[in-house]
């Protein structure tokens, strides 16, 4: 291989893109900033009852929705009186593959067959390889997953390795990268050598195989309380999973529930390092991942995402590694779920944000993954302290991502940390206006948009945008 | 080692040399090269490691790369003890347990 191949095969994305997906992005946009993401969902999706068949006719879906009571009672030790909202948990673990993954998956291998392709790929070194590979063997369809996963010392996260070995059990072929963003180029390679199916992440289709998880989360809400949550806390990586379940729930006509995001605390580490690969003990679900996502959605591996997390989320909060390990280990002495680290994310979050909440509310926690050799509490500590990481009870806000873990010396000390949605928001904006070239171009449709994607109206769109013209005018450096 | 026709076989191979490495990658990862492990049936008659070979991998496609494991296995587990773990469970529970 030499880096005129690269370059040829990285010039050629639009077209062996097009082949993969076969979604005409072009119909949507409008020639400026805004696109009609609406009628992409419409168009290319498929409606909530279709998606329902086809994840009922692979088991996927129905998941049991389960109380908290012991989490919740030892929430309230820890809250002042009146505090400690009820706490729920959707056990997404019981899907076919292990994950609310299998949702997404169902529809886009389901969707690869009827377009008549042979196979289907998917690059991820998470849960939702597991997934396409267990559709893709339900389904007929040969499957290959790609995957990064070891650093220049050939060393992988136990908990990646676990996955290739789930995607082999399902009978996919998996290839395995060392770090770097570069995955990108021999995925398209795949891609234009088989002529296999992009499994994408975020394809409408992948999106709205999500949508069913908040309706049936709303579906038994009412049929457990008779009402909606107050809240719903859902861990935020790529976007796809807080978009999915909040329009689910709208569907459900859960208009007023809250939509929190979670993400894992990984400041200050390089999500492309080598040296910083293996000093992480979260693969997904974290900051690397939810903010440039967040700001930034049309990053992936398709022209247009349909995760779009600004539009639906009302707050943004992160939890560290410590947080999350902690909390594993209590669902499972105290509730009797062993579940893995990473789909306990919103977990650790909705730990602390009950305790702010009055004792008649309600807070559900959408997810909870399979756990097994390599993908648990035990095996991704002992890994981290293998590689250097200090592990010790304290004060989880000591905690340095890639330098420590810190397991909270009581559960009082476990805080969700919010993020500025503002500030987020506001770089969003920024990038929209970057890609525009001219920000005096930005019309009214632009305006809508950008307020919709953001969840705010054009006013506040507006504020921002003189905001950064002014800015810009006097020079000044944000 | 030596493995025959038919072994399923680990390969590697190197995608991107260290100097061919995209512009947006850390320095540190600049230093390595992009590199590539697969898992196939042996097509050549005989090989040792450390040779050139081409397999089919288990959904059929030909590859080649370097032999670098025969019968490759998974090793990942469940680590050594961490105790701190066993912590976790005994002090919530003593807290649940609290009078009110």
């Amino acid at each position: 291989m030499s880096a005129s191949d690269y370059n040829d095969v990285m010039a050629r994305k639009g077209e062996i893109m097009k082949k993969a997906v076969q979604i005409d992005y072009s119909r949507f946009e409008s020639g400026t900033i805004a696109f009609d993401y609406e009628a992409m969902m419409e168009k290319v999706g498929y409606s909530l009852d279709e998606i329902r068949d086809i994840q009922l006719s692979t088991g996927v879906g129905n998941t049991p929705l389960y109380e908290l009571k012991n989490l919740t009672a030892l929430c309230r030790k820890t809250s002042e009186p009146g505090k400690g909202a009820r706490i729920f948990l959707k056990d997404e673990a019981a899907n076919p593959s292990g994950s609310f993954k299998a949702r997404r998956a169902a529809v886009s291998v389901y969707h690869a067959k009827k377009l008549g392709y042979k196979g289907v790929i998917a690059a991820t070194s998470g849960n939702y390889g597991a997934a396409v590979a267990s559709q893709a063997a339900m389904q007929g369809l040969k499957c290959i997953i790609v995957q990064e996963c070891y650093d220049s010392n050939w060393k992988g996260q136990p908990e990646i390795v676990e996955k290739a070995r789930k995607c082999e059990a399902y009978g996919a072929e998996v290839v395995q990268l060392s770090v770097g963003p570069e995955l990108f180029y021999t995925f398209l390679q795949l891609l234009e050598e088989t002529g296999y199916f992009n499994a994408s992440l975020y394809t409408p289709f992948g999106i709205a195989g999500v949508e069913t998880l908040g309706y049936e989360l709303a579906e038994q809400m009412k049929e457990k309380i008779g009402r909606d949550p107050d809240a719903v806390v859902v861990t935020n990586a790529g976007g796809g999973n807080l978009t999915g379940t909040a329009r689910g729930l709208l569907k459900a006509g859960a208009e007023n529930v809250r939509i929190i995001g979670a993400s894992v605390d990984l400041s200050g580490l390089h999500m492309a390092s080598d040296g910083q690969f293996n000093r992480k003990s979260f693969t997904t679900g974290h900051t690397g991942f939810g903010i440039p996502f967040a700001t930034n959605p049309d990053r992936s591996d398709v022209p247009r995402s349909a995760g779009r997390p600004l539009r639906y989320m009302d707050r943004y909060v992160t939890v560290r590694q410590g947080e999350v390990f902690y909390m594993t280990e209590v669902l499972a002495q105290i509730e009797g779920l062993e579940r893995g680290p990473a789909g306990n994310t919103s977990l650790a979050a909705a730990f602390s944000i009950a305790r702010e909440m009055d004792e008649n509310q309600v807070i559900v926690v959408q997810e909870t993954e399979y756990t097994g050799a390599g993908k648990h509490i035990q095996p991704q500590l002992s890994f981290a302290r293998e590689n250097g990481i200090e592990i010790r009870f304290g004060n989880p806000e000591e905690e340095v991502p890639g330098e420590s873990i810190i397991l909270p010396g009581h559960p009082s000390l476990i805080r969700a940390v919010d993020l500025d949605l503002d500030k987020i928001r506001y770089s969003y904006i920024r990038n929209c206006v970057a890609k525009m070239g001219n920000p005096e171009d930005v019309g009214d449709k632009d305006l809508e948009y950008m307020a919709d994607e953001i969840k705010l109206n054009k006013y506040a769109v507006k504020k921002m945008l003189h905001h950064m013209q002014g800015r810009k005018d006097s020079g000044t450096a944000r | 080692m030596n493995a025959k026709k038919g072994d399923w076989v680990r390969i590697h191979t190197v995608v991107l040399t260290a100097d061919e490495r995209a512009p947006q990658v850390p320095d540190d990862t600049k230093e390595v090269p992009l590199e590539m492990w697969d898992k196939g049936f042996l097509l050549n008659d005989f090989a040792a490691i450390g040779d050139e070979v081409e397999v089919e991998t288990i959904i059929g496609r030909k590859l080649s790369g370097k032999m670098i494991e025969i019968n490759p296995q998974f090793d990942h587990g469940w680590g050594s003890c961490v105790p701190e773990i066993l912590h976790i469970g005994r002090q919530v529970k003593s807290i649940l347990r609290e009078a009110e």
